[in-house]
């Protein structure tokens, strides 16, 4: 039993960390801001969320259990704001103009990407 | 352990690389936020050193709250930046700070490295003597009853700090709202993470405060937290600022100083000495301090990065701008 | 398991430090933001897997100050008029440009 915890939270962390590896490849690679934004989010969700998960198993009461959900849940919080105002500050002037609060504006194949993924 | 030290080594060139980075760049907003990540190493810094109450006040203060005055400050400066690279001093006097600089850094140095092996140390007598304070966290301990002097001028100079802030509003503005956080125009995220984030946030710094008095925490850490909260609701346009002509908030301002210099004043007679406790007394006076303290370093906080009060219909401009 | 949490807090933070390159290259001061979120977040994550694998359990407790306040950068970013100094200096132009190595 012990052995199939302590495996689960390495196959777990290591996952995490792969996705912090990837955002931030992403965040080196990616061709702009918006995008990077994209790629910034995994870390935030999905990395510490993996972080945490694999780290269940190894906290010892449930005082520990809660502590962490509560961290990923306000990391969660805090992502999704922080994505919606850093894309609402860096979004171009003349996209207030062309988007309609259903149809992406033309030409910007990432501007649904970065206001709903968060 | 070496991997370990590999890790500090690491650390430690980031430290100063972006140190580096931040005095070396020329506009003063992408320093401001370089400025925040350096924080977040710092905190990391501090929790490799061992001094997790440290790493508490850099992580509530370096990441909450300074951030958001620099970024303000840079923000309204930016007008006069170009102005000020055009005015560069000249080459003697450049080669003049640098010499200075240089000789205070390595006068620093010298200290450091001048220090007798072990260095001079009280921490054995305070651990020994703790118990007396019913305290279980040892930076309490020595802040609250070995240091307290300091402790104590450390809470009243932020009143002072606050009267100089509030110094600067012009004649007209005396007695309104601060008008220095102008509510965010953005559209709907910001005041819902201000509706969901204080209650965890008000938790939080309550028990940072709470378990201060056994486990790293304190009343600091804990009202940077409350204060940070405080703000995002002002910033989000929830709640205005109060004005400076309320009483109760100054009230408020004050509680904590005169709740510390009165037990203070009666420990002359009680304990024989001016900041002494009664033995039996020790911990519920310095947790009745600390709550103290608590409101009022909050409540200065939260004004400090308010700012200086402006007139009514200026106030009113601002606001109308969020939509 | 000690050495493998912590060897995965040293591998998270050496990654999003990595990512501080953003902030010396820009271009705009919105990437630097996202720099420094990304340290934040990543900090979070190391300091949690410290605190476990050390049983220190104020380590963590720093984790959670850092995670309820982790968007006050981006609070302030915006608030501090990050949209009208930044709105020019942000790289929005699409995926169609490819980035100067």
């Amino acid at each position: 039993m012990r052995l199939a915890l302590d495996l689960f939270t390495i196959v777990a962390v290591t996952l995490g960390a792969i996705f912090f590896l990837a955002g931030t490849v992403g965040l080196l690679r990616f061709p702009d801001t918006l995008t990077r934004l994209h790629a910034l989010t995994k870390a935030d969700n999905l990395g510490l969320g993996l972080v945490v998960l694999g780290l269940l198993p190894q906290a010892t009461a449930p005082l520990g259990w809660i502590g962490l959900i509560a961290v990923w849940l306000l990391a969660l919080l805090s992502g999704a704001t922080v994505g919606q105002l850093l894309a609402e500050a860096v979004r171009p002037p003349e996209w207030d103009q062309t988007r309609t609060p259903d149809a992406p504006p033309v030409g910007h194949p990432n501007a649904p990407e970065a206001s709903s993924h968060d | 352990m070496t991997s370990a030290l590999v890790v500090d080594a690491a650390l430690v060139l980031l430290v100063l690389g972006l140190a580096l980075w931040i005095t070396a760049a020329r506009a003063a907003y992408g320093a401001a936020v370089g400025f925040v990540a350096y924080g977040l190493l710092l905190t990391l810094v501090w929790v490799r050193l061992a001094a997790v109450d440290v790493a508490m006040t850099e992580a509530a203060l370096g990441s909450g709250l300074t951030g958001l005055l620099l970024l303000g400050a840079a923000a309204r400066l930016a007008p006069y930046e170009a102005d000020e690279h055009r005015r560069r001093p000249g080459t003697v006097l450049r080669v003049l700070v640098g010499v200075l600089c240089a000789a205070i850094a390595a006068g620093l140095a010298a200290v450091v490295l001048l220090l007798p092996d072990p260095a001079p140390s009280q921490a054995l007598a305070v651990a020994a003597h703790l118990p007396a304070t019913g305290l279980g966290n040892p930076v309490t301990g020595v802040l609250m009853a070995y240091r307290a002097v300091d402790t104590l001028l450390e809470s009243v100079v932020l009143v002072p700090a606050l009267i100089g802030v509030w110094s600067l509003s012009t004649e007209m503005g005396w007695g309104g709202r601060p008008g220095f956080l102008t509510p965010c125009r953005s559209g709907s995220a910001l005041p819902l993470l201000a509706r969901v984030l204080p209650p965890f946030g008000i938790l939080v710094g309550i028990h940072l405060v709470w378990a201060g008095a056994d486990d790293p925490g304190g009343k600091f850490q804990g009202a940077a937290v409350l204060a940070a909260m405080w703000i995002l609701v002002m910033v989000a346009g929830l709640r205005e600022p109060p004005p400076v002509s309320d009483r109760l908030m100054r009230f408020l301002l004050v509680v904590g100083p005169l709740c510390f210099i009165g037990i203070g004043a009666a420990g002359i007679r009680l304990a024989g000495a001016f900041l002494a406790y009664p033995e039996a007394y020790a911990k519920p006076l310095i947790l009745a301090i600390e709550a103290g303290l608590t409101i009022s370093v909050t409540a200065v906080l939260g004004l400090l990065l308010a700012g200086p009060p402006v007139p009514e219909p200026q106030y009113q401009r601002q606001s109308r701008r969020r939509s | 398991m000690t050495t493998f949490l912590l060897g995965a807090a040293a591998f998270i933070l050496g990654t999003v430090t990595l990512g501080l390159v953003r902030i010396l290259r820009g271009p705009g001061n919105a990437d630097r933001m996202l720099a420094a979120q990304l340290l934040g977040t990543g900090g979070v994550a190391a300091l949690l897997l410290l605190g476990v694998a050390t049983g220190v359990g104020a380590v963590s407790e720093v984790g959670l100050l850092l995670a309820l306040l982790a968007a006050f950068g981006s609070v302030a970013f915006v608030t501090g008029g990050g949209r009208s100094s930044d709105a020019s200096a942000a790289d929005t132009r699409g995926a169609a440009r490819s980035e100067p190595e």
